[in-house]
């Protein structure tokens, strides 16, 4: 109590911004939930792998959209530019898969920077319609160079070497699981410390209110150039992760449906609470698995309905009706 | 124009002239802000207010003259760069943080101008001395007790503190309050004025105010507006007796 009383005058105040960093226990059971595919579904490892690699693409698109507000319809041109950076590395023989990655990253990475230059002057409709036609751009220009990127037949002979040249990514998704998965959990931890930085801090104010930042003399731009480089590599890893545990890379990495099926993902698991996307994506991809076994022609009719039954009931998507629940729940039973 | 008390002064606008194709917004506009003022600027809609508000902060460039903050022309200054020189204003209708609690929206603030707020490795909780500032900023307007509430959820009275605390987090040495108890009941808006009249001696203060009582207790100096030019300044007793003001403003039903 001593201590309380002789510190500084916003000790008060540092305890209520600490408490918002700190790790919950839900959170640590559903990473340690996240091994359990091993124990109860060995099976379906390949499915488990995609859904971490997807997860890890619609992480990258929360920070962009659910901190920084910036809703881009193109974010699956840095998905397929990492995936195609892989994959080419791949097929002419540069087949280690951690080095790969990195350089997946750099180059989506570096792009996103390039496109951020234009992108972030702009709000509302014309900056979603920039990011749609440049995505848009980059697959016909994908298409159009099929010497290299084999056009719509995909890239062929991409040969993956084995993890830390001991783990070969086997038939059954063993070593592609624990790649995706480790790889998912690593960024995610660079995501949250980032959430919890005054960076982060600033991106929810511009996400709030760009003007009034203005007003305050933040340097809006420069914020959203940073933040849009970072999104764009995180989602080249995600496409590096896809080539490189499925052994081939497609023009739809780089296509509009690509771009919708994420924001889609983190629209249904909830936007801007950094799980949003991780949940959203296992709902999305285990519905896609299962409906599409029902009925393979059809299946995108079940996550339509899906996706409108959440915006109309639940407008804070899935972790946000879970989060009204809990708190109404702990105000009833105090 | 006095140049001698002009180059004195904390903030100074000199003869700023505006048009907007044969409309003139604002003409010859000239005036003088020692440090620790705390002048009104009034007159009835239309008068060019905004306008100056607007040549002040940077948002409109005038066609002539100069806007001279410290000594130094900011004429050509964009808006941002005036606000790191310490030339900051609020808004009549509130601009905030909606999903942000005051204890975030003033520490961002505060980051903002230490020029923390590119830092994303450290977490924000170790910024101790700026959580510490924005604790100081909030207790200053009497709101610590409601800091980690959500903004949204505020009463509308606190809203408005919170709308010049955002200001001063960017320790301004001039301040434009745009009509800051704008919606506030009137025994609230003189609590208001009061939390205004006890900000620190070394800032500046040039708010807009329609309610003339307001204006007549808390201003040391009144500039009339009408018409896009400084009809007549002077100390508020001066003002009442003025009969051009008395014509062109007091005497006339007021428009809020």
């Amino acid at each position: 109590m001593t201590s309380l009383t002789s510190a500084g005058a916003g000790d008060d105040l540092k305890i209520w911004l600490t408490k918002r960093t700190r790790w919950r226990g839900a959170e640590i059971v559903f990473w340690l939930a996240c091994l359990l595919p091993y124990a109860l579904t060995p099976d379906y490892l390949q499915l488990a792998s995609q859904i971490a690699i997807s997860a890890l693409f619609a992480l990258s698109l929360d920070l962009l959209l659910g901190y920084a507000g910036v809703l881009s319809l193109g974010h699956a041109a840095f998905f397929g530019l990492g995936a195609y950076t892989a994959g080419l590395l791949a097929a002419h023989g540069w087949g280690e898969p951690l080095t790969g990655l990195a350089a997946a990253g750099l180059v989506a990475g570096v792009c996103g920077f390039l496109a951020s230059l234009i992108v972030v002057r702009f709000r509302g409709l014309a900056l979603i319609m920039i990011t749609l036609g440049l995505a848009q751009m980059l697959a016909s220009a994908a298409n159009s160079v099929s010497w290299l990127t084999g056009g719509a037949d995909g890239l062929q002979g991409v040969d993956v070497k084995p993890l830390f040249g001991v783990f070969s990514f086997d038939l059954w998704g063993r070593t592609a699981y624990a790649y995706s998965l480790a790889v998912l959990f690593l960024v995610f931890l660079l995501v949250r410390r980032i959430t919890n930085s005054p960076f982060g801090l600033s991106l929810r104010g511009i996400r709030e209110n760009g003007v009034r930042m203005a007003a305050l003399g933040a340097p809006n731009q420069a914020h959203l150039r940073k933040t849009f480089t970072i999104a764009a590599g995180i989602a080249g890893l995600a496409g590096a992760l896809l080539t490189q545990t499925t052994e081939t890379v497609s023009l739809q990495t780089l296509g509009f449906q690509k771009s919708a099926d994420v924001l889609v993902m983190l629209v249904l698991g909830g936007v801007g609470r950094l799980y949003g996307g991780l949940v959203g994506a296992i709902i999305y991809m285990i519905a896609r698995d299962q409906f599409s076994d029902m009925n393979p022609e059809y299946w995108f009719f079940w996550i339509g309905l899906m996706l409108i039954g959440v915006v109309v009931f639940l407008p804070g998507g899935i972790l946000g009706g879970l989060s009204l629940l809990t708190r109404s729940w702990k105000r009833r039973a105090p | 124009m006095e140049e001698a008390g002009a180059l004195n002064a904390a903030f100074s606008a000199r003869g700023l002239n505006k048009k907007f194709g044969s409309l003139v917004v604002a003409h010859e506009i000239a005036f003088a802000l020692p440090q620790g003022a705390r002048h009104a600027l009034i007159g009835p809609n239309g008068a060019g207010k905004t306008t100056l508000i607007n040549l002040v902060t940077g948002v409109l460039t005038p066609d002539s003259g100069q806007v001279v903050l410290g000594g130094e022309d900011i004429t050509h200054f964009a808006p941002a760069q005036r606000v790191r020189k310490g030339l900051v204003r609020t808004f009549q209708i509130n601009s905030l943080f909606a999903r942000l609690t005051p204890l975030e929206a003033v520490t961002l603030a505060v980051c903002e101008r230490r020029g923390v707020a590119a830092s994303w490795w450290r977490r924000l909780p170790d910024f101790s001395e700026a959580i510490a500032e924005a604790g100081e900023i909030l207790s200053s307007l009497q709101l610590r007790s409601c800091a980690t509430r959500v903004t949204s959820e505020l009463p509308y009275g606190e809203q408005r503190l919170l709308e010049i605390a955002l200001a001063l987090a960017t320790k301004p040495s001039m301040l434009l309050l745009d009509e800051p108890a704008a919606g506030v009941p009137k025994d609230e808006s003189a609590q208001l004025f009061k939390a205004i009249e006890g900000l620190s001696n070394d800032l500046s203060i040039l708010f807009i105010e329609h309610d003339m009582d307001l204006v007549f207790r808390f201003a040391s100096k009144i500039i009339v507006m009408a018409g896009g030019r400084i009809l007549v300044e002077g100390a508020p007793a001066e003002i009442a007796r003025n009969a051009l003001v008395r014509e062109v403003y007091l005497g006339k039903a007021r428009h809020d």
